[in-house]
């Protein structure tokens, strides 16, 4: 027992006698799970930079309301890269993150992508637009927005996509009751969702191009198709107040919206925000995208469609059995 | 006859289907590609201090739920006070939580703005030790409350009118006793510790590199599409599961010596 | 009793009475620190009682509870009969299953959700097709509950003492009768423990249920996917809530499981 707590002992003492000893910086990166490969290859590549030089990592990755909640409960961060911006607006609140974050010619975002159809090889039903989605006999599976946060980009974006094609919202909003009465899947997350498509379930999974194109890139049978009308998804990025290192975290998001920087993310799949680093690569662009504000902007959204008691889709779930 | 081969039949149907497959398929995925590609998923420095994390961890739940899943079978069992009922009921509530539930109950305890928050127990390792003796709380007593009822206190109270203490009692008649049942309460803990996951995600901050342990290294494989690295860690786990086993079935008493 | 053992024993009373009070009073002390605390702290935030009396958290709770105990029983039957293959009988290979009853356990519960999505699900290569069904949870739960009853049954059954049986043997009783009266009332008790720990732990199951369910709400939605579906929906007081009702329930279920142990032992002793 004795060997084992001097061990622990020096296990825990010594990550502080080293980080004592350097005269490096530390950064703390809480980000959400899809751009690990991503930021692995951004840190590496700021660290040959004059800003970057000096400047080690702690990283953390795991799904984008996990970390939130971390950070809120005292995950100390010096940046944070969350999948969707309400993570950012709930640590806002709590004064871990400045109301000003997203004050800047980029609103906050460092990526972005859009909300794809996964099909099966082929596309057997001719899957396309988000009416296809409805013909008899269609089985859709989509990560449950309620214990995803991700998945409500996909909500967002197939009533995006009935307002677009003409319907009045309330029109719109009767597109989506029919909708979720042909999910046949709600995995708790995003990959679980491309995970239950691959295992057969479903005619079509409702994801993220980034995460269409990862999976590509690492071999897996995955097909996708990008409706004409379909939602432009942003990944917001802040330095929190708290942080102790403000200069170092401000210079590495200043960084990461350089074009060389913006290529990494392209190559890992993100749409980039800054448009000159798209070139090369092939992100088409869709006749009838749109952004969370033609919608309504998040917060509206949340109450209107997410409220756990009151939502929209609260609703379409509990009229799907019962 | 009949009666021993139907058992024998269901039992193994039983297995084949819930056990053998399942865990077939595991060491099946793992070595899919060959041994080359399983050994280098878990020999990389993060898997290799992942590992060493768990048995951190291991090491330091095991014992302590042992040595409180002994004390606590005996105050229930053998003395009994008012509200052993309630206790003996409360031991196994750890496990009716779900792992999110009892990390965000930890969170509320131990993060900023908890009771005993700021103390630097969550987002590192001492709190990733409190989720693992969480939910690796139960197995222990539950082995041993059993054999202590039915091995009844006649021997014990023989010891004690012959002028031994408690401790010589319990050293010399119940220990023996209950030590094989000691033994299997201690295998469950271990591999329930070694396999928790949802719990120490959320307590750990998943700082890769410092605290992720094994589990929290196969979730990281798996988001990374590298389903052989996945597979190989959990048999990893699975192997320490089953040397835990085979070091507590050389305390098995000898056939034939009660 | 302690006062015959008093004056007849050398050793002092004083040294006696400090078993039980060490005992009850370390176990407590632990019981509150690593499970009270924590359950106290989420009580304490708990907030929003409706959060659980929503049809779909109520269809949730039903579910889980109800598949719970099923699962609970089922366990109780054939954990016993793997018990008693493994300890009373021998067959080849005997060994290595012993060895694997633990590992639904030690398996990170996501590679135990990959594995039964892949061999019980639609691209099964044994032709089972349970997912996205409540079979499919039922698979699951039973998977992840195995080592449970049979490990509580293992040390009592390898401990029983065989002159009963014997005895009732040579008296003219079946196998059959043997074990109902014999064995049967010896192992009750550890049969229950494990019962116990099967239910809570299938109450609480979340990561190896949730792949191969589909968590369809009102179908296959167990009250852990809703409850964290609450938590990630911005409402930690209605998760906290909905999780103190599913400990209280457990609670009683829990209670009731060792009033039923009670009741058996003392019919038979």
């Amino acid at each position: 027992m004795r060997r084992i707590s001097l061990a622990l002992f020096i296990a825990l003492l010594l990550p502080a006698l080293a980080a004592g000893a350097s005269k490096d910086t530390k950064l703390s990166l809480v980000a959400y799970s899809t751009p690990k490969e991503a930021y692995g290859q951004l840190i590496t590549a700021f660290q040959k930079t004059q800003a970057g030089k000096s400047v080690t990592f702690s990283q953390s990755y795991a799904a984008s309301g996990e970390q939130s909640r971390a950070v809120a409960a005292g995950l100390d961060a010096d940046i944070v890269a969350f999948s969707l911006e309400p993570d950012i607006t709930s640590l806002v609140q709590k004064k871990i993150v400045p109301k000003n974050w997203n004050k800047d010619k980029y609103k906050g975002m460092v990526t972005r992508s859009v909300v794809v159809f996964v099909v099966r090889d082929g596309n057997p039903k001719k899957l396309k637009t988000w009416n296809d989605l409805l013909k008899p006999g269609v089985q859709v599976v989509t990560p449950n927005p309620f214990t995803s946060g991700g998945a409500r980009w996909n909500v967002m974006a197939a009533y995006g996509g009935a307002l677009r094609s003409g319907k009045t919202p309330k029109q719109a909003v009767d597109y989506l009751g029919k909708l979720w009465k042909h999910v046949v899947a709600q995995p708790t997350s995003a990959r679980e969702g491309l995970q239950t498509f691959l295992a057969g379930r479903g005619d079509v999974f409702l994801a993220y191009e980034n995460e269409a194109l990862f999976a590509q890139q690492k071999g897996q049978q995955v097909q996708f198709v990008i409706p004409k009308a379909t939602i432009l998804i942003e990944n917001p990025i802040a330095v929190p107040s708290t942080s102790k290192h403000q200069a170092e975290a401000k210079a590495f998001v200043k960084f990461l919206r350089t074009t060389p920087a913006q290529k990494i993310f392209a190559q890992n799949g993100y749409r980039p925000v800054v448009s000159a680093a798209a070139r090369g690569f092939n992100f088409p662009t869709r006749p009838q995208l749109f952004t969370i504000k033609y919608v309504g902007g998040w917060p509206q959204v949340e109450k209107k469609f997410f409220d756990p008691r009151t939502g929209i889709m609260t609703r379409f779930q509990g009229s799907n059995g019962g | 006859m009949i009666g021993k081969y139907a058992i024998r039949v269901f039992s193994l149907s039983y297995l084949a289907v819930l056990l053998v497959a399942p865990v077939g398929y595991v060491f099946w995925k793992t070595f899919e590609h060959g041994v080359g590609p399983a050994w280098d998923a878990v020999t990389t420095p993060d898997a290799l201090h992942a590992l060493k994390v768990t048995l951190i961890l291991t090491a330091i739940a095991v014992p302590a739920n042992t040595i409180f899943g002994v004390l606590c079978a005996l105050a229930i069992v053998r003395h009994r006070y008012p509200g052993a009922g309630i206790v003996n009921a409360v031991v196994d509530l750890p496990l009716a939580l779900s792992p999110v539930v009892v990390g965000l109950a930890l969170l509320l305890l131990y993060g900023r703005g908890g009771w005993l928050g700021g103390h630097g127990i969550v987002f590192a390792l001492p709190g990733m030790v409190l989720a693992t003796i969480f939910v690796s709380l139960p197995f222990v007593v539950r082995e041993v409350v059993p054999v202590l009822r039915e091995i009844g206190t006649e021997q014990e109270q023989a010891a004690a009118t012959l002028g031994a203490s408690a401790l010589q009692t319990f050293l010399r008649v119940t220990w023996p006793a209950i030590r094989y049942a000691t033994a299997y309460g201690v295998v469950l803990t271990t591999a329930r510790a070694l396999g928790e996951f949802g719990a120490v995600s959320v307590v750990s901050g998943r700082l890769a590199g410092e605290t992720e342990s094994l589990t929290l290294y196969v979730q990281d494989r798996y988001q990374s599409f590298d389903t052989t690295g996945a597979y190989a860690a959990a048999v990893v786990l699975a192997l320490l599961a089953m040397a835990t086993l085979l070091l507590m079935t050389r305390l098995k008493p000898k056939e034939g010596t009660q | 009793m302690a006062a015959d053992a008093g004056t007849l024993s050398a050793a002092p009373k004083s040294r006696r009475a400090l078993a039980p009070g060490l005992s009850i009073g370390l176990s407590t002390l632990y019981l509150s620190l690593i499970v009270l605390l924590p359950l106290a702290a989420l009580s304490w935030r708990a907030h929003g009682w409706d959060a659980v009396s929503t049809s779909q958290g109520v269809a949730a709770l039903r579910l889980t509870l109800g598949l719970s105990l099923v699962v609970a029983l089922v366990n109780a039957v054939a954990g016993t009969a793997i018990a008693w293959s493994l300890v009373r009988d021998r067959f080849v290979g005997q060994g290595l299953v012993n060895a694997l009853v633990d590992l639904p356990f030690a398996l990170p519960t996501i590679v135990a959700g990959l594995t039964l999505l892949a061999l019980y699900g639609p691209k099964s290569p044994v032709g089972i097709n349970a997912a996205f069904t409540r079979w499919g949870l039922l698979l699951a739960l039973l998977f992840v509950t195995l080592p449970f009853v049979v490990r509580t049954v293992q040390p009592v059954l390898f401990e029983l003492d065989r002159e009963m049986e014997d005895a009732a043997a040579s008296l003219g009783a079946g196998r059959f009768t043997t074990f109902l009266r014999i064995i049967l009332p010896s192992i009750l008790p550890a049969i229950l423990s494990g019962v116990a720990l099967a239910f809570a732990r299938a109450v609480g199951e979340f990561g190896a249920v949730v792949l191969i369910s589909g968590n369809l709400p009102f179908k296959t939605e167990v009250v852990s996917v809703y409850v964290f579906g609450r938590l990630e929906s911005g409402d930690p007081g209605g998760a906290a809530a909905a999780s103190v009702v599913i400990l209280l329930i457990s609670f009683g279920v829990l209670l009731g499981i060792g009033g039923l142990r009670r009741w058996v032992t003392k019919h038979d002793r």
